[in-house]
């Protein structure tokens, strides 16, 4: 009989949480015990149901022992993961404020309706939505300087030209471009310059590179009024 | 450029130079007499050959300007930024370096030099100096080479020093002092994060990059220039030429060099001093005081005007047209003054030329205003 004794929660990553769950494993009479595995020891296995570690007999849980163990869990998660370094950079500073007070309602009103329940988000989620933004504009950010993720093939890239993403003008789209004889979205024209200037394949509507760059160039647009066909 | 760089026609005007000017210089009678011999010469000269023996003898026949006499006024040309990828990589860089080349090739009369203005290569390797400096033998007036950073970062400048020599020089050019420096260079930021040099260099030469240093001419060079201007009269022309612009436009891209105040308190006691520089990829035009600032045309790309910071002289180029891989690159002619002072023509390929003379900027942009662009940036 397996009862579980302890949910952990370990560490933010990429916006989910990661748990531990810890489980003792009774002495059974039908069941051998893995190598290594005493009578009366446990183990934590990652919320990816693979990764494990041992647990000696009568451990007691403080906080440190606590991190050990997750700190070697980590490890082993790690080792089998090539893109970790991707991984752990997403799950560096994770915010972690305290709870928002919420705002003391007014006499009589204290049912909120639904409008303030709607709005009702904390700072710690509005650093979450920042956070999530921020990766992808960086994630944007990256391919557009970099040829080899975009898949140019003449060792040019967007920056080249666009420093900054100068002279991009998202605010200008949706406009009629006479060379391509129709009106055409910002993406529409990023992957002209992919096929043009930088030689590269043009992209998928929803491929995440273009979709990653589009949000890119629209940051740096941040502020500019709206102009639709502006040329 | 080095010795064994030279092109064989280089060689040959060198030679024919070397020989017209061995001749027993002409008196003022002799030299109209020249005149009238060679008179119809000239009236047709449009029917000889860019480098009729005949013009060239007569430009020789005038005497030659001593230190702090009136500059006899001349021609030079530019080709610069070609940004050089290997072939195998990227051959439209190439060819539009040798666009440049022919462009160069065609002036008649033959400008006295050719100035190229710095990033001859993309990533500094050893493959593209190369190609460059193969491609440039084939311009027929003497080359003035100057360095930028994308030439420079990957060994340091080993290579380019190799086939070009050094970076920073003087020269006097009929009553004008010449001065080239390197004004790109830039604080150590590597070596503490551990960078290889291809990481250095790919650092430097993304314009955005922030990762890297401000440009600057540095202590070294200043004063080099110093003791080197110190030999100047004041009152002759000092005409610059460097990478970077020498004032500052705009840092996050470095259209900036961080020594500026103190490279321009160096030229402030002259008369009249041009700047003439790269990196900047468009029509840029500025004056501080006795000092007047041209950015030249890249072979390569154009790059936009900076957010922020441009000079109140400059009348921008029309905004590029992506569907025309070569428009707003170039190359261009720069006529010296009498006074030093120079009259920049941009000849963007693809559309008409662009002047900006030597008066606008000593009007103080009172006169001969450039036409503005059909096509601004904003
Ligand atoms: C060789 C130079 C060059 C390269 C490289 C280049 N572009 Fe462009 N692109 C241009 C020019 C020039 C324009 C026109 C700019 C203008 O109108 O001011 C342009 C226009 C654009 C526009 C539309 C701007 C407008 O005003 O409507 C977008 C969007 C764009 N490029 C995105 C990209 C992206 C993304 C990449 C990389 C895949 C890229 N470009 C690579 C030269 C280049």
């Amino acid at each position: 009989m397996k009862r579980p004794i302890a949910l952990l929660s370990l560490a933010c990553l990429a916006g989910g949480f990661l748990l531990l769950r810890m489980e003792a494993q009774e002495a059974s009479h039908h069941h051998a015990l893995p190598p290594g595995y005493t009578q009366g020891s446990g183990e934590i296995l990652l919320c990816d149901g693979a990764t494990r570690v041992m647990i000696p007999p009568n451990q007691v849980f403080d906080r440190e022992t606590a991190q050990k163990y997750s700190d070697e869990l980590m490890e082993l998660w790690m080792q089998k993961h090539p893109e970790k370094e991707w991984i752990m950079a997403a799950a560096a500073p994770a915010p972690s404020p305290a709870p928002t007070p919420q705002k003391p309602k007014e006499p009589g009103k204290e049912k909120a309706t639904q409008f303030e329940i709607y709005n009702d988000f904390s700072d710690r989620d509005q650093r979450i939505w920042q956070e999530e933004y921020d990766k992808f504009v960086a994630e944007g950010n990256r391919i557009f300087h970099n040829a080899e993720a975009f898949g140019g093939t003449v060792g040019i890239s967007c920056d080249m030209c666009h420093p900054n993403g100068a002279n991009t003008h998202a605010e200008t789209y949706p406009k009629y471009q006479v060379q391509i004889q129709r009106v055409v979205l910002l993406r529409d024209m990023i992957n002209w310059c992919l096929e043009h200037p930088t030689k590269a394949k043009p992209l998928a509507d929803d491929d995440p590179r273009l979709r990653a760059m589009e949000a890119y160039i629209m940051a740096q647009r941040a502020g500019k009024t709206m102009a639709p066909n502006k040329h | 450029m080095a010795a064994r760089h030279k092109s064989v026609e280089t060689k040959y005007y060198e030679m024919r130079d070397k020989l017209i000017t061995s001749l027993p210089r002409l008196d003022r009678r002799d030299f109209f007499k020249v005149m009238g011999a060679t008179g119809m010469a000239a009236a047709i000269k449009g029917l000889f050959p860019p480098h009729s023996f005949q013009l060239l003898e007569v430009a020789n026949a005038m005497p030659l300007p001593a230190k702090g006499d009136a500059v006899e006024k001349f021609t030079f040309a530019y080709i610069s930024d070609s940004h050089l990828y290997e072939e195998k990589l990227n051959d439209q860089f190439i060819r539009a370096i040798m666009r440049g080349i022919d462009d160069v090739n065609r002036l008649d009369p033959q400008p006295d030099f050719v100035l190229f203005g710095g990033d001859l290569a993309q990533l500094g390797q050893a493959a593209e100096l190369e190609i460059g400096a193969q491609l440039l033998k084939e311009v027929k007036a003497p080359i003035k080479m100057m360095v930028g950073e994308h030439d420079w970062y990957l060994d340091m400048g080993a290579k380019w020093k190799e086939l070009f020599g050094e970076p920073n020089y003087s020269f006097d050019h009929k009553g004008v002092h010449f001065v080239v420096l390197n004004s790109v260079v830039e604080k150590d930021f590597w070596t503490a994060r551990g960078l290889t040099p291809m990481e250095r260099m790919k650092t430097v030469a993304g314009l955005d990059n922030s990762a890297q240093s401000a440009f600057e001419v540095g202590e070294v060079q200043r004063m080099w220039m110093q003791q080197d201007l110190a030999k100047v009269d004041k009152s002759t022309p000092v005409i610059v030429f460097s990478h970077s612009p020498l004032y500052k436009y705009y840092r996050n891209w470095n259209f900036w060099t961080d020594d500026a105040d103190e490279v321009q308190a160096l030229l402030r006691p002259f008369e009249h001093v041009t700047v003439i520089h790269g990196h900047t990829h468009q029509v840029l035009t500025n004056r501080i005081d006795n000092m007047h600032f041209h950015g030249v045309l890249s072979t390569a790309w154009p790059w936009p005007y900076a957010p922020e910071g441009l000079p109140k002289y400059t009348v921008q180029m029309s905004r590029a047209n992506p569907f025309d891989p070569q428009d707003a690159c170039g190359t261009g002619q720069v006529t010296v003054n009498t006074d030093g002072l120079c009259d920049m023509v941009y000849n963007l390929w693809d559309r008409n030329p662009m002047h900006v003379r030597a008066s606008y900027l000593k009007s103080m942009g009172k006169k001969d205003k450039p036409e503005a662009p059909t096509f601004s940036s904003y």
